[in-house]
This record gives C-alpha cells, structure tokens and sequence, in this order.
C-alpha cells in the first residue's frame, strides 16, 4: 500500500465506518505508523460520541403538544400514535421512572407490570376501528368472559360521573397468564385503560403507586388478590380522580 | 390518522434531534420541526413514493432553516434573537462534558455543522448528505474535514477535566 494514497476523504469514511473491511484495515495499518493522523482519527471519533451522548436523549423527549397539534387532523390522534411510536420503535423504554406514591415503596416486580400496562395503553388507545374486543354494548358478556379467563370475578367500574364512558375490554397476555383491559373515554375523545391482572402472591395490597413514560402516566396498586393499573395522557391529578373513584368503587 | 401523517410521525423525533443541534435552542428547534411538518405535509403529494421519505423530510427542513438564517441575519433585532440569547444567559452551568460539545458546534459555521450532524448524529451516508444539502460530495467531503478539525481545535482548547465528569 503506498500511504500517498490515504486521502483525507477516506480518513472520514474510516471514522465513519463507510470503508470496506478490507480498506480499513489497510488504513488502521497506517494509523499505527502516523500517530498525528491517528490522534486525529481518535479525536472526531471521540466527538461522534459526544454528539451521540448529547443529543441522542432527544429522541425519547416527550413531543412538546404544538408538534402533536400541527392541524386539526392531527389534533386528535398524533399525541397518542406518537406515544405508540416512542415505545414501540425507538426501542423500548429508556429511563422508565418510577416515584413511589405517598412514600411506598415500589418493588421491581411492581414496576415491570405497570410498564406493561403503560405500552398496552399507548398500543390499543390510538385504535380507531378496533379499540376493543368486546363493546360496552355487551358488557355483561364482557365482565363474564374476562371474568372466566382470569378465572376470578370481575367488576367493571363506572366512571360517567367522572365524564368517562365505557368503551369496552379486551384480552391480553400477562407475565403470568391473561390479562384484562378495559377502555373508557371522555366527551373529547381522550382515552383511559384499567388494566387488571391477577396478583401472584394473593392478599397483599399496596398504596397507589404511579409512574410514567413518554407521556402515559399510570396509577396502580394491588388489592388482595387483583392488580389495577390506569393509564392514560391525562395528568396526574386527574389520573388520581379517577384511580381514587375506581378504587372506592372495588372497595365499597 | 391517514398514511402520510402516520409516514412522516415516526421521523418526528429525529427531525427533533437534528433540530436541536442544529440551532441549540429547544424552542428554536421545536420552531423549525413544526414549520417542517407542516409544509412536509401541505406538500407530500410531492414526495416520490418510494423515495427516502426521511431525507425528503431533511431537506424541507434544511431549506427552512437556511432561509431563517438569513432573515434573521436581516433582521438582527428580531425577537427570536433575543429570546435566544436569554436562553443562552440561563443555561445551568453544570452540564460539563456535554455542553463543551454543544457550545463547540456553535461556534462552527452553520454550513460545516449541517454536514456533521447529518454524517454523525443522522448517519446519513456521504452521497445522501449531498442530496439532502443539494450540494457537491466533493463540498460534503471538504466541509466535513473543515468541521471536523475546527471541533477538534476548539474542544483541544477546553479544559480537559471535564471529560472525566460522569454523562447523566
């Protein structure tokens, strides 16, 4: 190899991992018999890592509302498909955090439940067609049919007093075998899913705990042998209204 | 949602990364990710299907920030200006490593910094670079070793302890 023919140009593809295998090695040869250009090279990558370090949390930022709200046709249905794309394609959840509420404690199995929830909201609450399996039309079958599944009886809150109505349920897989969702939304169209799920060890209760992700803030808590988890792009307090509705209605 | 909003909502937060280096400004940056999606939208019938919708997106957005730099080199006493610069006053200065390359970008000429952020933080290659910039490989090639160097004289300059600080 005659080292006249390194050009500056392939200095930069080599940085930038752009040269075949071949033409990188010949080129890490040289690097080892020119430390100037090989102080160079260890430079602008060091400066590629810095850039990656700085601006790459970017990505996970919740949108700011004007770039979920460009037009009307936005308004409805971007804050909740952008939550999806934010889980589901940047690669799943960097800096999940959780904040104990009224000082409990979390537990690690806690957390990965609730996350669960959180992604299954941000999946199925953008839904236009196909929110959920079964109607509030036949709520009834519903609660029986989920009820069945999870092999525990069910009850279905109700929170038009809150101004949300029932949309419906769905199935889904837990950790530890089905799950239960069930779908409400307000007047404006803005969507809360209850996701109930079977506790393993039965009979211990927690306070309200909440979290929160890309946007999707969800309030749970164990009640004896069942799991609540609402979620929703609401705010807290009002993720709270209507989590102390809910419990008060399971806990008469 | 129709197909194209769902398309160009998935580049939404690279759009906003590239931004933010870019401009080093959050809300200058929002600015210029918002004025992209809107007139990427208003004028998607213009995207060749099938083309890189996410180099499409760039261009749009190189060509409104280009045209903002200039009106506001114009108009030096806009608002925008202002706000800029007392957001510059009100930065923590505890950020460490991680502004030292923020503020070294800054001091690159516009042109040399477009072209490292799209090499290095978009990892568009080369040629792709070009289109995007709608300029030579040869200036991509060129812009990027200028650049590179300035960087790399200016961080050189900074102090070196702040490389040890642990990256939040």
């Amino acid at each position: 190899m005659s080292e006249s023919q390194i050009a500056e140009a392939e200095l930069h593809a080599y940085v930038d991992g752009a040269l075949p295998a071949a033409r990188a090695a010949e080129i890490e040869a040289y690097l080892s018999g020119h430390p100037e250009d090989a102080a160079r090279v260890s430079a602008y990558r060091e400066q590629l890592a810095a850039l990656r370090r700085e601006f790459n949390p970017v990505l996970d930022e919740p949108l700011p509302r004007r770039l979920q709200m460009p037009r009307g046709s936005w308004r409805r249905l971007l804050p909740r498909y952008a939550a999806v794309v934010a889980w589901i394609t940047l690669g799943g959840v960097i800096g999940w955090q959780l904040h104990g509420y009224n000082n409990a404690s979390p537990r690690a199995e806690g957390t990965a439940w609730a996350r669960r929830a959180a992604i299954a909201h941000a999946v199925y609450s953008p839904e236009v067609r196909h929110p959920v399996e079964v109607g509030a039309d036949q709520e009834a079958h519903l609660v029986a049919w989920l009820s069945k599944r999870l092999g525990t009886q069910l009850k279905v809150p109700h929170l038009g007093n809150l101004g949300y109505s029932l949309v419906g349920g769905r199935l889904l897989p837990g950790e530890r075998g089905p799950v239960a969702q069930f779908m409400y939304q307000d007047g404006k169209g803005q969507r809360l899913t209850l996701y109930v799920r079977i506790n393993p060890d039965e009979g211990s209760e927690s306070a309200f705990l909440f979290a929160q992700e890309q946007g999707v803030g969800v309030f749970y808590w164990l009640d004896r042998k069942l799991g609540y988890a609402l979620s929703g792009a609401a705010d807290r307090s009002e993720l709270l209204r209507v989590a102390n509705s809910i419990y008060s209605q399971l806990n008469p | 949602m129709s197909d194209h909003e769902s398309l160009i909502t998935q580049h939404i937060p690279r759009l906003r990364r590239y931004a933010r280096a870019l401009t080093g400004e959050r809300s200058a940056a929002d600015d210029l990710v918002q004025d992209t999606l809107e007139r990427a939208l208003s004028r998607f019938h213009l995207w060749r299907q099938g083309s890189d919708l996410r180099a499409w997106l760039f261009t749009i957005m190189h060509n409104i920030y280009v045209n903002q730099v200039r009106s506001r080199m114009r108009h030096p006493q806009e608002p925008l200006d202002d706000s800029a610069a007392d957001e510059l006053r009100a930065r923590e200065p505890d950020w460490g490593e991680l502004r030292d390359i923020e503020e070294a970008l800054a001091r690159l000429p516009g042109e040399q910094r477009s072209v490292l952020l799209l090499v290095g933080l978009e990892q568009f290659t080369y040629e792709e670079a070009a289109r995007v910039l709608d300029i030579p490989l040869g200036t991509v090639m060129s812009r990027l070793s200028r650049g590179r160097e300035r960087l790399r004289v200016i961080l050189s300059g900074e102090s070196r302890t702040t490389t040890l600080k642990v990256v939040k």
